[in-house]
């Protein structure tokens, strides 16, 4: 029998963590951005086929950086519980909150438990019905769950994304003003040509499935 | 849902991502069997329901009665549902199972949609519901029928169309109308002395008004429209730019025309 070299949690750890970052970097990045109705979420993504938003609820959106195996089984999860709760309770009883949670849940376990964690990082998107009020919960590779306001970036360019949300974001913009901040701080955080625009919106004024798909005729041009 | 709750269902029920496999796989699928040899409480019962193809699309409408023997149980019940954007569903039978496989319908459409990111096809939404009719079947031979009418826009082959059932899941398309339910026969009468190929939305909603009217002429089943309490029937239209449920202010006037004229 052979002994299992040991080593210590702490560097276990790190290094998953460290692992699972470098995937994440490489990746594109996707914004959330507030605006007077709702919320818009834009990614770059060269593919039209290959999405990283996405429906889940009435009014609760995802996204997901990283691996696109990876966060597509995650999203898929996340409308399969969501379709649940809301059939054995209420419509009324699936929220952001709740489902965020169970995503953090999840992604925790996977990170300790599985050799490889997930190269992801998700985005749970809500509004309320007028759409005046929003939620945003961030949760990382390991689980962890971030609640954030009228705006958040993921992905590998996050940190100077969320920067220059910081000088450009204005509450009670227009969609076609929040569209036009989210592709500028994208071009400034990348600094390079962007390879292709996808974008999706949680507005009040879609009724009870407040998600909407942005046609290719209402994104920026290149 | 606002304190925790259990990580994700990570694993689709193989090999399809079916909302009602899943429901199935973790066995809160609703009972859909009675021990061998009872027989069925009594339940109410839905009674009549009806659709019919117009030139651009289809017309779906159903009264607002539920029976329990000879007695009216519920007056302002409802019948029609939308199932997705651009199709509707409607029942006869026990009303209670029935309009549980209606919400299961709807959730299936729209998970089916979000999952694979394209609506589900009208042909593909009638099987399924003629799959959710099958599985009803133990209770149907026990007394609990529910027999659906489906129908829909179809937008690759831009016509209404409308499917019947019976209640083994037998799924059938229908070229002009179709109903079911205790006063289905005689809203068939009426509608075949009245339906042209040619009909217009406007006409084939008059018509089908005044199709349940007719029904109720004769059939206790059926609730003809109450005009004192203003409990009008359920009609919905579903044409290339969608489904439009009518509002009782449409509906009123077609319903109280329809009650002058019948003699």
């Amino acid at each position: 029998m052979t002994i299992p070299f040991y080593v210590a949690p702490e560097q276990l750890v790190r290094d998953k963590a460290e692992f699972a970052r470098k995937g994440i970097a490489r990746g594109r990045s996707i914004v959330a951005v507030d605006y007077a109705n709702g919320l818009l979420l834009l990614a770059e993504n060269p593919s039209t086929a290959l999405h990283k938003i996405s429906e889940v609820y009435d009014r609760i959106a995802f996204a997901g950086v990283g691996k696109y195996n990876e966060f597509e089984t995650l999203r898929k999860a996340g409308i399969r519980q969501a379709d649940l709760m809301g059939y054995l309770y209420s419509r009324e009883d699936v929220t952001a909150m709740g489902l965020a949670t169970a995503f953090a849940q999840t992604l925790g376990a996977i990170f300790t438990r599985d050799p490889k964690p997930f190269e992801v990082e998700v985005l749970i998107a809500e509004i309320s019905e007028d759409g005046d009020e929003h939620r945003l919960f961030r949760v990382t590779y390991d689980g962890t769950l971030y609640d954030e306001r009228n705006y958040v970036a993921i992905g590998g360019k996050a940190e100077q994304l969320t920067e220059a949300l910081e000088e450009s974001w204005a509450p009670d913009m227009t969609l076609e003003r929040a569209l036009e901040v989210a592709t500028d701080v994208f071009r400034r955080a990348e600094g390079r040509e962007i390879e292709g625009w996808e974008a999706g919106v949680l507005d009040s004024a879609n009724g009870r499935r407040a998600f909407r798909r942005l046609t290719p005729a209402e994104l920026p041009h290149l | 849902m606002n304190g925790p709750i259990g990580p994700l269902p990570m694993q689709a029920p193989s090999p399809g991502n079916s909302f009602t496999d899943l429901l199935d796989s973790l066995g809160a699928k609703p009972v859909m069997s009675l021990p061998p040899g009872e027989k069925a409480p009594s339940a109410p019962e839905g009674t009549t329901v009806l659709a019919l193809r117009y030139v651009g699309g289809v017309v779906m409408a159903g009264d607002r009665r539920a029976t329990e023997g000879n007695l009216v149980a519920h007056r302002r019940i409802r019948k029609v549902f939308p199932a997705d954007k651009y199709s509707a569903v409607s029942i006869a039978g026990t009303a209670g199972l029935a309009i549980e496989m209606v919400r299961l319908f709807q959730v299936e459409l729209e998970h089916y949609e979000k999952i694979e990111g394209v609506r589900l096809s009208l042909d593909g939404q009638a099987s399924f519901l003629a799959r959710l009719v099958r599985g009803q079947l133990p209770m149907a031979f026990q007394g609990l029928v529910v027999v659906p009418l489906f129908a829909g826009y179809d937008e690759r082959e831009g016509r209404g169309r409308l499917y019947s059932y019976d209640a083994v899941g037998g799924r059938y398309e229908e070229i002009d109308f179709g109903s079911t339910g205790s006063g289905a026969r005689l809203a068939k009468s009426y509608l075949r002395t009245v339906y042209r190929d040619d009909l217009e939305g406007e006409e084939a909603t008059k018509i089908a008004v005044s199709a349940l009217v007719a029904a109720a002429q004769e059939d206790t089943g059926t609730g003809g429209p109450d005009l004192r309490r203003g409990i009008y029937p359920t009609v919905i239209r579903i044409g290339a730019e969608g489904l439009v449920e009518l509002t009782d202010d449409v509906v009123a006037p077609l319903a109280e025309q329809a009650v002058e004229t019948i003699r």
